[in-house]
């Protein structure tokens, strides 16, 4: 903090002026519908709140396709990631930063949007729904939609994270176990991914909480089936439309736990990544000093 | 030495294989239906698309869409200029809560924020016992898709101003100080130049969120044709009546605004990036 104006705590009445406005946009609009989302979920005691959850067949089908759709997509996505990664990050080839541009689509498209498009190529009126019908496979309506849709929506997370890390380590190290004869497998499992380790975790967490809460794109391909394509953020809408708006609340606050994990576990590793990179930092002052060529 | 990043690093092993993954993925899953989208809706023909497109409901749930979005990204723009310099700029009790808790609405499923919402600004929820009296409709209403909005797209409007906050250079703004300028004056003439790229980069994220958004808003607008219906909407309704060809015009007009966005994010973000060199 050297480079900004001395402030110290209610220097001024404007700052007190400026703090409460922030800790009341960010109460109003963020902590009372969080806190809310568990007082309504709790209203009619723990009892009610886990024989919503628990009792109800449909709600239990719709965690256990949660549980099962959002691993697969963000395996896809880890996959993706890491390949994308490697490949913007090492390599320089003609249309790259197109495909950098590429990725970030399935963030500004909406997400109803994409599961159109999906419909329109796996629907039973969609390009390929003549050859899925002969092959008796159904991808709309069914898991296999669930998990194209979400891998979609989740495509940037992983490969975002990825990227700007990679890029920030730059290839030495690897070119330096290349160098002495290790071969492309060593190379990932002993050089990079111990470097990007903290990054990919971070892509990996955020991919899986967007996953496991994704609802446009999902809404589309899964036709909305209760106790067959309903995944948890479908099923909070279903209790909803159906006047259960305590059910709806119940399972909703499952969802809202899962977040409040997922933002703990970022915030932990975000700590891990500033003081790797810290480290990168002061390796690299290191070297800068030892090497009189300019870098 | 030449320095080993800006040169293509041949050496290493893995190209192919990881550019086969990359085309594949990006091919199957981002290219290929956007394609078949557009060329569905281009074998309408224009008189064809144009009848689908541009039906009085539809262009109601565009200016819905757009008009929400709109006031959407602008309160999130001012409020998350507001939070950013607080949390960049001034030590308080709470501050790292404040700045964990600005990622919530990126964590939580935007179901249970349509959900919560909309039940807490019905008469007789949290907030709207003491704001419908005052003849404040927050649930099922416009304001109602405004307030998800600004929840959707706020943690885009401060993250992207933040950063750019925290490596302000402060030389200009004492120099500005010290040759009397007022505080309001330094902010207006020295540090909003400097941060508009970033917040406009912030502005037009926040408004791309909000036009695609679907799943908080479908709790909290009623989706009442005309009135609170937004175009996501319009399309998954379409849909469910099997009316294809409208859902996808509809879908393309949506697209064609997502992918300008994208653009003008992207020239954005390189001036931000020169900026900062």
């Amino acid at each position: 903090m050297a480079n900004t104006l001395p402030t110290k705590p209610g220097r001024t009445p404007l700052d007190a002026l400026l703090v409460t406005g922030a800790v009341a946009t960010i109460g109003l609009l963020i902590v009372v519908p969080l806190a809310s989302v568990f007082a309504e979920a709790f209203s009619q005691g723990p009892q009610a709140w886990w024989e919503a959850i628990a009792h109800d067949p449909d709600t239990r089908h719709a965690i256990w396709l949660s549980l099962t759709v959002a691993p697969v997509a963000v395996a896809f996505n880890t996959v993706f990631g890491i390949a994308a990664a490697w490949l913007v990050a090492r390599f320089r080839f003609p249309g790259r930063t197109l495909l950098v541009a590429l990725f970030d689509v399935p963030f500004s498209v909406s997400p109803v949007v994409a599961g159109l498009a999906l419909v329109l190529i796996f629907g039973r009126q969609g390009i390929l729904g003549p050859t899925l019908a002969w092959l008796a496979m159904k991808v709309i309506f069914a898991w296999p939609g669930l998990v194209l849709a979400t891998t979609f929506v989740t495509l940037p997370l992983v490969v975002r994270e990825l990227i700007p890390v990679m890029e920030a380590i730059g290839p030495e190290e690897e070119l330096a176990a290349v160098s002495l004869g290790a071969n492309g497998w060593q190379v990932f499992w002993r050089v990079t991914l111990p470097n990007i380790r903290w990054a990919l975790l971070h892509g990996i967490v955020l991919a899986n909480a967007r996953a496991m809460g994704e609802f446009g794109a999902v809404y589309v391909v899964s036709g909305h089936i209760a106790g067959a394509t309903d995944t948890m953020p479908l099923r909070v809408e279903k209790l909803f439309q159906e006047y259960r708006t305590p059910a709806s609340m119940a399972v909703a606050s499952v969802l809202a736990a899962l977040a409040l994990v997922t933002l703990v576990a970022k915030v932990v590793i975000e700590r891990r990544l500033e003081a790797e990179s810290r480290d990168l930092a002061a390796v690299r002052n290191v070297a800068a000093k030892s090497d009189p060529s300019p870098s | 030495m030449m320095r080993p990043r800006s040169q293509p690093a041949s050496v290493l092993p893995g190209f192919s294989v990881s550019a086969s993954i990359t085309a594949l993925v990006v091919t199957a899953l981002i290219i290929l239906p956007l394609a078949v989208l557009v060329f569905r809706a281009a074998s309408l023909g224009p008189a064809g698309f144009l009848a689908a497109a541009w039906t009085p409901r539809a262009r109601a749930a565009y200016a819905v869409s757009l008009g929400a979005s709109v006031a959407a990204a602008c309160i999130s723009s001012v409020l998350g200029l507001l939070v950013a310099w607080v949390l960049v700029r001034i030590k308080f009790p709470g501050r790292r809560l404040l700045d964990a808790l600005v990622d919530v609405p990126l964590a939580l499923p935007t179901a249970v924020a349509g959900l919560v919402y909309s039940t807490l600004y019905v008469e007789r929820g949290w907030l709207g016992q003491y704001l419908v009296p005052l003849g404040i409709q927050g649930a099922y209403s416009r304001l109602g898709i405004v307030l998800v909005l600004v929840f959707v797209s706020l943690p885009f409007a401060i993250r992207v101003v933040q950063p750019v906050l925290e490596s302000l250079d402060s030389d200009t703004e004492e120099a500005a100080r010290l040759l009397g300028a007022s505080r309001l004056q330094t902010f207006l003439r020295v540090i909003l130049p400097a941060i508009l790229p970033a917040a406009a980069t912030g502005f037009a994220l926040a408004l791309a969120r909000a036009l695609g958004e679907y799943g908080s808003v479908v709790f909290i607008s009623g989706n009442m044709p005309f009135k609170t219906e937004i175009a996501p909407v319009l399309i998954v309704s379409r849909l469910e009546e099997f009316a294809y060809a409208e859902a996808t015009a509809i879908a393309v007009v949506l697209l064609a605004i997502s992918l300008t966005l994208l653009v003008i994010v992207n020239l954005l973000q390189q001036r931000l990036a020169q900026n900062a060199q």
